[in-house]
């Protein structure tokens, strides 16, 4: 961890029309740091990412992306597909939206496209078959082979990605944000459909990026094993509204995220927040 | 959304009866007003006129009909479910693997034959004016099947207007020849490109729509352009179109009778036959429609075509992954406009005469279709679609009435049998290879 | 002064047409979710059930126009909802399932066979009836021009409005509308409530087919000739109409049919004839562009 935030979201308000999906959130995302949403269903954490990523325009407050080189980037402003693009937050879907015809090998490397789509010039150096083209549409394969190779996906690389088994496909979900270069990796619900061992080399992958490649990573997780395990810091929700906030340690004792967990009895007082 | 399903067991002989007989009481309620009756002029005013032997054939062949189906699909289905299915990743990369090996083969093979065929027609017809006019319109086809295909099959933009850009390039042409004196060769590049433009102004407003609208509102910009053609008469004939449009030259000699100034019979001191220019033309649409593969099959490997078909499968997912699906899908519009545009001039070139009537919405069906028909995204598959939908009316003067009832028919029957079109096999653009990667 | 109002008899007669047209779209469309690109042909075919029953009953030596009117709605509205059952069951029901393109395209190979089958069964010309009911009340004369109201419109206005109110009655009060309502909002779960969804979705095709034949009566009467290919211009004209007033709402679809028509009437009029379709398209573009969810309804919302 770096100590500085990365991603600085102020006041952040989404509303449906009458329903408050998300009420005033503040939150500051560490840089180089695992941060975990958690909080029961219906909470708002997937909301929460659609606001982040350009897929829902707030209705009030703010999304600031501090990125090293480029400054601060007000995310809220931005179409989605500037969001990856310009200020290299990623994300991954609930529901897993892989492109179900095209192998794992061309998903990985479609997420390259802005790169690519550069070095062809409008494709017309890709059809002349410069070289310049040429070498990076070969990095571009390399890049995706590595990550590839890293995730233990090797040997699904020809297949459809529509063809491969509920837990492979998250898999290859991450491998793909991977590739398209993020300083945010933004994850809904990684471990979803994964067994222990797999979770488990979740875990080490996850650590592993943030150490050795300098990703920050933001995390929607139920899966208790994950979250608490690789997290450095902890946001609860519910309701829309942020409850606690603070590392594993002190989130697992936190009454008031046991009370929205597990419920309240008739007898209990509500708590005051510690910090 | 899960569907039920039921438990399967094999119907005995009374059900298939009654299932079979319901079907026909169907074909009977429906065959009454439209088979079984129907009205003719007698000289200003209707009278009735009953055929009921025909309705009885109707139904008589849909309750056979229904049991022959019912039978085979039975067989189908116990063919099937003799296959494993196993969902883990070990068995699909090793069907994806098997796959590959057999899936380019064969298609590439029939490819190339299908290239031969082409070329060498001509020097084994070369009399028959007949044959060599039927491979052109077919190899129209097929180049507006591949036009649309970029738009349809790999970007998934079901556009049911195509005919409007096959309509720019014909009009351009026409107008610049005959108004301004161009030649083909240069009114082509020009007339593409205006179809482009067309393609990017039409497809501008629809870039926000889902698929059915999406389709109904090309649709409706197929019909402002046809109506603008027909209605707006300085600028394009109107009804009656534009005529004495020029043959293509080549190097500006013509297909003209010799003695006449700049005859290429002349020059090359041949002896003059008006079959040089049916068989200039059909070499001609032939060049065209291969360079059309070419690049088609050329943009497919590379990022935009890669793009075109990760936003067909899904464009969230793309907008995730930084990729501006806004420029995409019109880049997808724009390029199989300019096709369509490049066939156009063609058309335009070898009729020598065009008018609204050739451009309705008909001919969009019919191009959609050959697509859809061939499976969208598969290049062989658009010519076998072409081959059939232009050689089916002339097997005889019954059929070609009843040419546009098959298709339709065949549509609805394709795609609840195979949603993905006959040949739907996608082929990927990149393949590892452990020693290496083939692109 | 006077022609702006026989105009605007003219277009609620027209607005009516197209509204009961659009009703057989807004309500497939808010039952399965996909236009039926096939209805516009099914008004087509009742058109022609039309010109062949008026026919036959003149050839019986039928001379009594309600009567003869009768019969024919009701032989009309019959055949053609089993024209439209057979609509659902072939090109919608098997594909119900599959992704987005698969119904369209089958929906369009039935428009394809409809309108080839009627070409090839009914013959290629239009056909011609002769008039009915063109008699009417003359309402007022303002110097050479006079405003008169037929029997033939003063029957559309009224039947489509009778319908409207039985219609409206059938979807917020009886059994079948709340089921047909439940499916609506959420297929599975009136499946699994022990709804027969199936049923519910075959008698929405059949009632918007029954709506499209009665259109298809009242225009063969008002015109006096049908051809093929009305149901392809109706067609799209009455889904944009459901559009305009918001897909999914009935009583958006009948004022988008009204707006429709009375703008129809009044470019065909003041401005020019033959390019009043173009008109029609144009507010179809510029609807779905600036406000898919028309006049009157929900906006959607997709989940990421």
């Amino acid at each position: 961890m770096t100590g500085k935030t990365l991603l600085s979201v102020q006041n952040l308000t989404m509303r449906f029309g009458g329903l408050t999906a998300i009420d005033n959130l503040s939150l500051n995302v560490p840089d180089q740091a695992i941060t975990g949403i958690i909080g029961p269903n219906g909470a708002g954490k997937t909301t929460f990412f659609n606001c982040l990523t350009g897929f829902y325009k707030p209705t009030e407050g703010a999304v600031t992306l501090n990125h090293p080189t480029k400054g601060p980037i007000r995310l809220a402003d931005l179409p989605s597909h500037k969001v990856a693009q310009a200020a290299q937050v990623v994300r991954t879907f609930q529901n897993i939206r892989l492109f179900a015809q095209m192998t794992v090998l061309e998903n990985l490397v479609v997420a390259q496209h802005n790169a690519l789509q550069k070095a062809s010039m409008f494709s017309i150096a890709g059809l002349l078959r410069l070289p310049g083209y040429r070498k990076a549409a070969g990095e571009a394969v390399e890049r995706a082979l590595s990550w590839l190779k890293r995730l233990n996906l090797m040997d699904i690389v020809n297949v459809p990605a529509g063809a491969l088994p509920y837990g492979t496909q998250r898999r290859v979900e991450i491998a793909r944000a991977l590739c398209v270069n993020p300083l945010l990796l933004c994850l809904d619900e990684p471990a979803a459909g994964l067994n222990p061992k797999e979770s488990a080399e979740l875990n080490t992958l996850l650590l592993h990026l943030v150490r050795e490649e300098g990703v920050s990573i933001l995390l929607i997780e139920h899966d208790m094993s994950v979250v608490m395990n690789v997290s450095d810091h902890i946001c609860v929700l519910n309701y829309g509204r942020k409850i606690a906030e603070g590392t594993p340690a002190e989130i697992r004792v936190d009454p008031n995220v046991i009370k929205a967990y597990l419920g309240e009895d008739e007898d209990d007082q509500p708590v005051e927040k510690a910090s | 959304m899960t569907a039920i399903v039921h438990a399967h067991h094999t119907p005995t002989l009374s059900e298939r009866l009654k299932d079979a007989s319901a079907a026909a009481f169907i074909a009977l309620i429906l065959g009454i007003p439209m088979i079984g009756m129907t009205t003719v002029d007698q000289g200003g005013f209707l009278a009735v006129m009953t055929r009921w032997p025909q309705l009885a054939l109707f139904v008589g062949l849909t309750f056979a009909g229904r049991i022959l189906f019912s039978l085979a699909l039975e067989t189908i289905k116990r063919r099937s479910q003799g296959r494993k299915s196993g969902k883990s990743a070990a068995s699909a990369a090793e069907a994806a693997n098997a796959a590959l090996k057999r899936g380019t083969k064969p298609e590439s093979v029939i490819g190339w034959l299908a290239v031969g065929i082409a070329v060498a027609l001509p020097i084994f017809f070369s009399e028959d004016r007949y044959i060599i006019d039927i491979a052109t319109s077919v190899l129209i086809y097929i180049m507006l099947g591949w036009g649309l295909n970029v738009v349809v099959g790999l970007a998934g933009l079901l556009d049911l207007g195509y005919v409007a850009f096959y309509a720019v390039g014909a009009y351009t042409y026409a107008l610049l020849s005959t108004q301004f004196g161009w030649g083909f060769w240069e009114a082509l590049p020009v007339a593409g490109g205006l179809a482009a433009l067309f393609g990017v102004l039409l497809g501008w407003p629809t870039l926000r729509l889902r698929g059915d609208y999406l389709a109904i509102v090309t649709l409706g910009f197929g019909e402002i352009i046809r109506l603008l053609l027909v209605n707006w008469t300085e600028l394009s004939g109107g009804p009656n179109g534009i005529t004495s449009i020029p043959r293509p030259s080549v190097f500006g000699y013509a297909f003209l009778p010799p003695d006449t100034e700049g005859s290429i019979a002349d020059l090359l001191g041949i002896e003059f036959s008006p079959m040089h220019r049916l068989l200039f033309l059909y070499y001609l649409i032939l060049l065209l429609a291969l360079l059309t593969n070419l690049f088609v099959t050329a943009m497919r490997r590379l990022p935009l075509g890669r793009a075109w078909e990760a936003v067909r499968e899904d464009e969230i997912a793309c907008k995730a992954m930084g990729i501006n699906v806004t420029t995409v899908k019109l880049s997808a519009f724009a390029i199989g406009a300019m096709l369509g545009g490049f066939a156009g001039v063609f058309f335009a070139a070898r009729q020598g005469f065009i008018s609204p009537e050739s451009f309705t919405f008909s001919e969009s069906a019919i191009i959609l279709a050959i697509v859809v028909l061939g499976g969208m995204g598969s290049q062989l598959g658009v010519v076998l679609a072409a081959l059939v939908l232009v050689m089916l009316p002339e097997l005889g003067r019954d059929f070609a009435e009843y040419r546009m009832l098959l298709f339709g028919f065949a549509m609805i029957v394709i795609m609840v049998w195979r949603p993905g079109g006959i040949l739907a096999n996608r082929t990927p653009t990149l393949i590892h290879v452990p020693t290496g990667d083939k692109a | 002064m006077a022609q702006a109002l026989q105009q605007l008899i003219n277009g609620l007669t027209l607005g009516s047409v197209y509204g009961l047209i659009a009703i057989g779209y807004t309500m497939v469309y808010g039952i399965i979710g996909m236009i039926n690109f096939a209805h516009g042909d099914v008004y087509m075919v009742s058109a022609f059930i039309a010109v062949t029953t008026f026919t036959l009953l003149a050839a019986l030596g039928v001379s009594s126009v309600p009567l003869a009117l009768l019969v024919v709605l009701v032989v009309a509205v019959l055949f053609t909802s089993a024209y439209g059952w057979t609509v659902e069951r072939t090109a919608y029901r098997p594909l119900r399932n599959s992704t987005r393109l698969a119904p369209l395209i089958s929906a369009i190979g039935m428009s394809i066979f409809l309108q080839n089958m009627v070409q090839v069964t009914q013959g290629a010309r239009v056909k011609p009836v002769p008039p009915m009911l063109s008699d009417g009340i003359t309402l007022f004369t303002s110097g050479s021009y006079s405003v008169r109201i037929s029997s033939a419109q003063i029957l559309i206005i009224v039947l489509t409005v009778v319908l409207m109110a039985g219609f409206t009655w059938l979807i917020t009060r009886t059994a079948f509308g709340r089921q047909q309502r439940a499916c609506e909002q959420d297929r599975l779960v009136t499946a699994f409530l022990g709804y027969n969804v199936d049923r519910i979705i075959s008698l929405t095709f059949m009632i918007g087919a029954a709506l499209a034949a009665v259109a298809g009566v009242m225009v063969t009467m008002y015109y006096g000739v049908v051809d093929f290919y009305i149901g392809f211009v109706a067609g799209i004209k009455a889904f944009t109409a459901a559009v305009l007033g918001g897909v999914g709402s009935l009583p958006g679809a009948m004022l988008g049919g009204l707006i429709i028509g009375l703008l129809e009437s009044f470019w065909a009029s003041y401005l020019s004839p033959e390019y009043k379709d173009i008109g029609t398209f144009v507010i179809l573009i510029m609807v779905l562009m600036f406000r898919p969810s028309g006049l009157l309804g929900r906006p959607e919302v997709e989940k990421v």
